[in-house]
């Protein structure tokens, strides 16, 4: 087994905070805490994309690297958890991480700042996988049970994948192959003629719809 | 004559060859060395006891699941 990695596709997410909702449920996550949101660019304007963001796992987590107590550890499948009974909450990961996983939660009047918490890939932590004391710190642990991310399998177009990145690779290699044979209104996917062939290889495209007939027109 | 042609051609395999010692630029960030409780594998506990293929064997199903072209015709 490779990798354990999330994958998100633009084409596919509509924004329907899914991902994010069954995480918080997942791992009954506080008030504040997101481990997993939904980032829209160009939102409003045709052609807005739409991600779903949260650890990313990194293979050289900048995280792990500024982390002073060291708190954090890589799993054999690649997934970067920490030791909520070690972290000071110092913050340092959360300047250091490029896609704004750590969470503090605020609690008390002062804006404390508690103990981090981040996407787990539904792996847990180091307590006994599936105890109490390890869902009360880390969230439910799926991948002992031999399940994937909560947010990967509730996703309801299956734009957030999550899984060995080999596998992931292929899945979506796949999608974007019949997505081209296909054809869409605005040609091929983005790189596909660079990727797979040259231009005058593309797939045929077909026409945008409505295009052959005015609007109300029978 | 000879000796200027040889240091020229000394000067030019100098000048190629220095692209040669070119070291990576990429920070590679050094890890610490973890310092909290030590973690089991997902597949150590029940259900699957220690049983890593059954358990890779789950996960690689319920990855392929997610992919729809393989699962509607």
């Amino acid at each position: 087994m490779a990798r354990m990695k999330f994958l998100c596709d633009a084409e596919r997410c509509i924004e329907c905070n899914g991902c994010v909702t069954a995480c918080k449920q997942e791992h009954d996550i506080p008030w504040g805490v997101n481990r997993r949101r939904v980032v829209t660019i160009n939102d409003g304007v045709p052609g807005e994309r739409s991600i779903s963001v949260a650890c990313m796992h990194c293979s050289d987590a900048p995280c792990m690297a500024v982390c002073p107590v060291d708190c954090f550890y890589k799993t054999e499948e690649g997934i970067v958890l920490h030791d909520k009974d070690l972290c000071i909450g110092c913050g340092y990961c959360f300047y250091a991480c490029p896609f704004g996983a750590p969470q503090f939660p605020q609690q008390g009047a002062f804006g404390l700042r508690g103990k981090m918490d981040k996407c787990t890939f539904c792996a847990g932590g180091p307590e006994k996988d599936g105890s109490p004391q390890e869902f009360a710190k880390y969230g439910r642990n799926r991948l002992s049970e031999g399940k994937l991310p909560a947010c990967a399998e509730m996703c309801s177009t299956k734009a957030l994948l999550a899984g060995d990145s080999d596998v992931l690779s292929d899945i979506y290699r796949e999608r974007v192959t019949m997505r081209a044979a296909r054809g869409t209104v605005g040609g091929p996917p983005w790189g596909w003629d660079s990727a797979y062939g040259r231009p005058e290889a593309t797939p045929p495209r077909n026409k945008a719809p409505g295009a052959s007939a005015a609007p109300g027109s029978k | 004559m000879m000796r200027a042609a040889g240091m020229t051609v000394a000067l030019v395999l100098a000048l190629m060859l220095a692209a040669c010692g070119e070291r990576p630029q990429v920070v590679n960030y050094k890890q610490g060395s973890y310092q909290g409780k030590p973690d089991t594998p997902p597949y150590q506990d029940a259900p699957y006891n220690g049983d890593k293929a059954a358990w890779e064997r789950a996960i690689a199903t319920r990855t392929q699941a997610q992919n729809e072209y393989r699962r509607i015709h």
